[in-house]
């Protein structure tokens, strides 16, 4: 593993390869206060490709994804060892600006959350603030074009994002993190606060955004990980609490033939 | 087996009944004492309203000092005088001094019929206030009045309202009949001005720093208990503070002497600055906390979403956070603020004036308040002070119900355009 120095830009290589990955963790830690949350953390990110993390409640999983974009840091007392690479720039060097990580890193919750505004202003208030200089009508109608949303919207861009379903919302959520011209989009259980139809819309939409963002996702969902990601993160928690990464690899290697037996107990439905 | 299972976990039907009959008598004990907690408040409410209410209308015995018969012969009441007979009242009874102001202020062949029989009564006829009494004595114990109208020569009874049109915009006066709450009402509205100036702002931003900003750390955490420890404090405390620093410690800005160059500014201190400072402290811990919940009730998937498109700390906060807590924020200053209108001790301690009949023009001007004219007035002694008191009070509530009626309409206005919005 080797670090590259910090640059503002931290240039984007278009690397798709195994020997360049877009992330590389390396024995991360995580703690918050005195507690540790996730320990000796490892594992490599590939450009466009969906990566599934997966593992019982309170393994660390959604922990380790906010680590990605250093949404942690707002959680107080929350404090990370070892190395998050972005391209192999580190992201936890002490200039980087966490503002500009999100911008490029991006996020969608778990429950819809759209800003209070509307529908437009949801898309284009992302932009604006990091400075875009294009046409801003334009963008909008993209970002919602590939989030699949815009033939429902483009009547009522003026209208409130809260009147829309709780899928729709999810969705405008989505195009809001791709108006911002994200590398990566962090998804933490995007659709677990959704209905089945919404949730199937959604997962269509991950398959159909993978040609363009490495997507990362957290799910409690096993069919929806194995149906989803080309890797899968198997997350597990020790006698302390502390979430620890059980196995890691191919989906269908992991699901299929998975090395470790808990994996295989915990995807099997025989625990979590 | 399982009705027997039921029978041995919760015993035979009677004993069922017995416990349920116990549980809803329990719900009704208690119904019955949140009941009479509210009726009692609601008693104690109506017998203070009927209170200022009785003392605020009612019956005045008079007794001219000089009557109208005197003035021209066989006519019993000024108001039956022909206009030439007003005239010539006004120019031959009126004293010399008197004559000169009121030719000034509008000369007396300009001035109509009613304005002239006001002239006279004010300054000839000089109706003496005898005794008063409240509504429900004018309604019911009228034979009372009557006996006293017999017993004293030359009295007459008139039935008034305190509150009146001239007293909304007479200025103070020794005379109970011409006194009015107009210094005090501008007094009031200055004061509460510069409170709102002052408080809001440093407190709206006090509360931000405090809530998105400060870190969870010892001296961050007694900061928060101190300002919890100062909404508790009495008033008068932050009146003896007032005095110490703005009144005396800041006299030369406050007396308006440093910035305007006021030399002989009467006021040394005791100005309109001075107590809104002072009652903009009074209320800053209660924005700072009010704020500080309403900062609170914006969920954090909001913050979450805002940063996720990085968005800096200040854009969160600005864009997000503060629009949505806005109406409560707004809520709660008003609130805040109505208190600072209806408080007179701090004032008292800083001295406001017990007795001004000069508007107040600025902040570097003296006053006095409503509370505090109250306060005055229900300490004098003659029984017609009191119902100028009440009458003051039937003025200040109704400001406050404005007050409180605005914050509970604009949080709504509010509420609906976000919901539209959004």
């Amino acid at each position: 593993m080797s670090v590259k120095a910090y640059e503002v830009n931290m240039p984007f290589v278009g690397a798709k390869s195994a020997e360049n990955p877009i992330i590389e963790m390396k024995d991360v830690d995580i703690y918050y206060g005195d507690f540790q949350a996730v320990k000796k953390i490892s594992m490599e990110i590939l450009e466009r490709h969906i990566t599934a993390f997966i593992g019982p409640s309170g393994c660390g999983k959604s922990t380790v994804l906010r680590s990605i974009n250093r949404m942690n840091d707002l959680i107080p007392n929350a404090r990370l060892e070892g190395y998050v690479l972005f391209n192999g720039y580190d992201l936890y060097d002490e200039r980087v600006d966490p503002v500009l990580i999100r911008r490029r890193i991006g996020m969608v919750f778990q429950k819809p959350n759209p800003f209070p505004k509307s529908i437009y202003e949801n898309i284009a208030w992302g932009a604006r603030i990091n400075g875009y200089k294009g046409d801003m009508d334009e963008l909008v109608q993209t970002s919602l074009q590939s989030a699949a949303l815009w033939d429902e919207v483009k009547d009522k861009l003026k209208k409130g994002a809260l009147q829309l379903s709780g899928g729709q919302q999810q969705r405008l959520c989505i195009a809001r993190a791709l108006a911002v011209f994200p590398e990566i989009i962090l998804m933490d259980e995007p659709a677990s606060a959704l209905d089945p139809i919404a949730t199937g819309r959604i997962e269509e939409l991950i398959l159909d955004l993978k040609t363009k963002y490495t997507i990362i996702i957290v799910t409690h969902n096993m069919g929806q990980a194995s149906r989803l990601s080309d890797y899968t993160a198997f997350f597990m928690v020790d006698e302390n609490r502390t979430g620890y990464l059980e196995e890691f690899g191919d989906t269908e290697q992991v699901f299929l033939n998975p090395r470790n037996k808990k994996t295989e107990e915990y995807i099997s439905g025989k625990f979590g | 087996m399982n009705s027997m299972n039921h029978v041995v976990q919760f015993g035979t039907e009677e004993d069922v009944q017995v416990l349920m009959e116990k549980r809803r008598h329990n719900g009704t004990l208690w119904q019955a004492v949140f009941m009479f907690s509210v009726s009692l408040a609601m008693l104690f409410l109506i017998m203070l309203i009927f209170s200022v209410v009785n003392t605020t209308f009612g019956y005045v015995v008079l007794v001219n000092e000089v009557e109208s018969s005197t003035l021209i012969a066989q006519k019993d009441s000024v108001s039956s005088f022909t206009r030439a007979e007003l005239e010539q009242v006004a120019f031959s009874r009126l004293s010399a001094g008197i004559l000169r102001r009121v030719e000034y202020e509008k000369p007396i062949a300009d001035r109509s019929d009613e304005e002239l029989i006001a002239l006279i009564e004010q300054y000839i006829i000089k109706p003496k206030v005898r005794k008063t009494w409240g509504l429900w004595d004018s309604l019911f114990n009228k034979i009372e009045i009557d006996r006293y109208m017999a017993e004293n020569e030359g009295s007459y009874a008139v039935f008034r309202s305190w509150v009146n049109s001239s007293f909304l915009v007479a200025d103070q006066s020794s005379d109970p009949l011409n006194a009015g709450i107009r210094t005090a009402l501008f007094g009031s509205l200055w004061i509460i001005l510069v409170t709102l100036v002052f408080a809001f702002p440093i407190g709206v931003g006090a509360a931000i720093y405090l809530e998105e900003y400060a870190k969870d750390n010892r001296f961050n955490r007694a900061l928060q208990l101190n300002i919890f420890n100062l909404s508790a404090v009495p008033s008068i405390i932050y009146g003896l503070l007032g005095l110490a620093v703005f009144v005396r410690a800041m006299e030369p800005i406050t007396s308006g002497a440093l910035i305007l160059g006021i030399e002989d500014s009467t006021a040394n201190g005791r100005t309109i600055l001075s107590g809104g400072l002072t009652l903009g402290l009074l209320v800053l811990p209660i924005i700072i906390i009010n704020t500080q919940e309403a900062l609170k009730a914006v969920p954090d998937s909001l913050r979450m979403s805002s940063y996720g498109v990085g968005a800096t700390k200040w854009q969160t906060v600005w864009n997000h956070v503060l629009p949505a807590s806005f109406d409560r924020i707004l809520t709660g200053t008003i609130l805040a603020l109505s208190r600072a209108f209806g408080e007179t001790a701090p004032l008292v301690v800083i001295g406001a004036s017990t007795f001004i009949s000069i508007d107040p023009s600025g902040i570097f001007s003296k006053f006095t308040t409503l509370p505090t004219q109250i306060y005055q007035w229900s300490a004098r002694p003659q029984g017609a002070y009191r119902n100028l008191a009440s009458a003051a009070i039937v003025c200040l509530l109704i400001l406050l119900l404005i007050m409180n009626s605005t914050a509970i309409y604009l949080r709504a206005r509010i509420n609906r355009k976000k919901r539209l919005e959004a």
